[in-house]
């Protein structure tokens, strides 16, 4: 069956930003300006849901312009771009969440979105109540949701606890019970949002056979949406890559990612080479992929400063019994060299390779880096003869912040303000 | 494939769209889950429970009689004060009440509606039903207060239903109107915390209707009846004790919640395509 299922046409979305407010010089036209500021708060409000489209004003916005495409019946498309590429405001719309501002969406069958995992979840609810809120939120009958009750909660794997007050879950137990649900839905097109940022590794590789599962057996049809090139490229035969609101490509994923990475890819937590033949590197060994991980595995932008930091370096190596060493070099904002380190304290340090795939990670330590930005360079090279495998120059970047957690102890104490410096141990007083 | 698949167009609508009922009884199931939790959460954690929903009007009751029945002497159409305001009472807690949690249910649901797509008159409309438990716990009291008074139980007593369909169609008419206005405009929530007091006041609670009557005349009387808790509250105290029925006065308002309706419903339409927008 080849029959289109979803047609887009030519859609756009316009917002509205607030534009800077006036700035007074004297206390006079301040005052003036507060007794005026009712009034013209109330254009501001009111004008947040006035667009004229035909009027080029300064404060509207373009999430989407011109977005035209189709999808056949049995389809995965994915949805890449960078933050603020429009990708949220494409799915809400086809979501029936936002109308666009121009444009039409013809879609045939039940359309089932996830653009968040456990939607309208209460915590306050047993796992029980809230599989039922969640379920007709989502769409589904009580009928439905009662017959597929026992696959859902045993596909959780929170059985024991479904009738424990939501609060009491771990965060990790209240995303499984909560895919569970999505997981169980039987629509014709099913939207994804980046829902499997969430979870541990494990779990996420489960939500991912069950949507391959859904889109490959089952001949549904899915639109999803990743940061995950490595996902996308999986589970996508075509993407189209959406760059300022505007349709940069459309096409076979393997192009459209490559045409991303090359042209757009700005510094990411994660960086990696899904065709090994373009990754850095030599004959000898390649970089697959590099990211910034927490303890438990997971890659992320931001770190609380007491957090444990690890670069997990994937690579690939095809030089029998190649002696190598790894490092990386880490700066910050200002491009400051903040420090150097090289892996001599692993098992692999000068020790011969086995071909075949990779993985190492340092450990930076918790209380070391100060907040900001950090940006690093990976290099893999030879020690005895200083050959330089590769080196490749800001190749990803995260974010160190204080939360300022009541559970650990950071260097700021509770103090809040600028805090300067470019490491920031916590030391010992006494 | 034998049955007729869903086909759904999604465009900038022009005009404000119809009440789709068909869609609304499509997702009956989400609004009975949502009235579930509302009713479940909200006595979670709580000793006394439902037994709220009984203290709430005693006090009032016993506040108002000591102060407007006995030491102001307002009168009370020849009836004991206390069940005079407890007819007044128990409809108007629950219509404050909802038209509170109404009028910021759009608010505190943004993060639900923003994410799925449901038909949105289902978040004013959770309120309504689920403080109708609160509402029916309540009148136990009144039927303890009515068999104390010795005002035994008469066939008037079934035309509660219809005080309390008014009384409905005036709350849903309100809080969509309220809500749809409170997720763009945030001062609709500040002005509700004075406006309901004052609302109070113009409803015939702590007075009988029939004052109005006496002191502006019959012409203002009919229109005051427009104010649709005017004839709830005078129906209700007309059907639980000896009084006769002020039928014109239902009558007027049951015309004023029907408007209230029809307008609250319609405005909610007109700016529901925005909510996601503007949340």
């Amino acid at each position: 069956m080849s029959d289109t299922v979803l047609k887009v046409h030519n859609i756009s979305k316009a917002y509205r930003i607030g534009l800077k407010d006036q700035q007074h010089d004297t206390l006079g036209a301040a005052l003036v300006s507060w007794i005026k500021s009712p009034l013209r708060n109330f254009k501001r409000v009111k004008d947040l849901s006035r667009i004229h489209a035909d009027k080029n004003e300064a404060d509207i916005f373009w999430a989407l312009r011109n977005i035209s495409f189709e999808l056949k019946q049995g389809e995965v498309l994915g949805i890449i771009g960078k933050n603020g590429a429009g990708k949220s405001t494409l799915l809400k719309i086809l979501s029936r969440i936002t109308e666009p501002s121009s444009g039409r969406v013809e879609i045939y069958g039940r359309v089932a979105s996830l653009l968040e995992v456990g939607t309208g979840f209460n915590p306050e609810l047993t796992g029980r109540e809230n599989v039922f809120l969640n379920g007709t939120i989502l769409g589904m009958t009580r009928n439905e949701i009662e017959l597929k009750f026992d696959q859902i909660i045993y596909f959780s794997g929170v059985e024991k606890f479904i009738d424990t007050p939501v609060k009491r879950y771990s965060s990790g137990m209240k995303v499984r019970l909560a895919f569970a649900v999505a997981a169980h839905l039987d629509p014709d097109i099913l939207i994804i949002d980046e829902v499997l940022a969430v979870g541990d590794a494990e779990f996420q590789k489960k939500c991912l056979g069950k949507i391959q599962d859904v889109a490959g057996n089952k001949g549904k049809t899915v639109l999803f949406v990743s940061h995950d090139m490595k996902t996308i490229s999986g589970l996508c035969t075509r993407s189209i890559l959406l760059v300022n609101g505007q349709i940069e490509k459309v096409g076979n994923t393997n192009d459209v990612i490559d045409h991303y990475l090359r042209n757009f890819d700005v510094l990411d937590y994660k960086k990696e080479w899904p065709e090994l033949e373009k990754a850095p590197g030599d004959s000898a060994v390649k970089l697959k992929s590099i990211s910034a991980i927490d303890e438990s595995g997971t890659s992320k932008k931001f770190f609380d400063i007491t957090e444990k930091i690890g670069i997990e370096i994937d690579y690939v190596v095809y030089q029998p019994a190649l002696e190598i060493w790894h490092g990386l070099n880490f700066y910050n904002a200002e491009g400051v060299n903040i420090f150097d380190s090289h892996n001599i304290t692993s098992d692999y340090y000068n020790q011969p390779h086995t071909p075949g795939e990779h993985t190492i990670t340092a450990w930076i330590p918790g209380n070391f880096l100060a907040e900001g930005k950090v940006i690093l360079n990976v290099a893999i090279f030879n020690h005895s003869n200083h050959f330089i495998h590769l080196h490749e120059m800001e190749v990803i970047s995260f974010d160190v912040v204080d939360y300022l957690r009541n559970d650990v102890l950071s260097s700021r104490g509770k103090s809040t303000g600028k805090f300067p410096g470019m490491v920031r141990p916590l030391l010992i007083w006494k | 494939m034998s049955e007729r698949r869903l086909h759904i167009i999604i465009e900038k609508k022009k005009g404000r769209s119809a009440l789709n009922f068909k869609e609304l009884i499509a997702y009956k199931d989400l609004l009975y889950f949502m009235v579930l939790r509302d009713f479940t959460v909200v006595y979670k954690q709580s000793v006394l429970g439902l037994a709220w929903a009984f203290i709430n009007p005693i006090f009032s009751i016993l506040i108002f009689s000591v102060v407007f029945g006995k030491l102001a002497g307002v009168p009370s159409d020849g009836i004991p004060y206390p069940i005079f305001s407890c007819a007044a009472i128990l409809p108007w807690t629950y219509f404050s009440s909802t038209i509170n949690a109404s009028g910021s249910s759009l608010i505190s649901s943004s993060g639900v509606f923003t994410k799925v797509y449901f038909p949105r008159l289902i978040i004013p409309l959770v309120p309504v039903l689920s403080k109708l438990v609160d509402f029916g716990v309540s009148f136990v009291l009144l039927i303890i207060m009515m068999f104390y008074y010795e005002y035994y139980p008469t066939l008037k007593l079934l035309l509660l239903p219809v005080f309390m369909l008014i009384m409905i169609m005036a709350t849903v008419g309100l809080g969509a109107w309220l809500s749809s206005l409170a997720i763009q405009y945030r001062d609709v929530k500040f002005g509700l915390t004075f406006a309901v007091p004052l609302l109070m006041y113009a409803a015939p609670v702590v007075f009988p209707a029939s004052l109005i009557l006496e002191k502006f005349g019959e012409k203002a009387y009919y229109l005051y009846g427009l104010y649709p808790m005017v004839g709830v509250i005078e129906g209700f105290r007309a059907a639980i004790t000896d009084r006769p029925v002020p039928w014109i006065i239902v009558g007027m308002s049951a015309f004023g919640a029907s408007l209230l309706l029809f307008i609250g419903i319609r405005i909610f339409k007109s700016l529901e395509s925005r909510f996601a927008d503007v949340a």
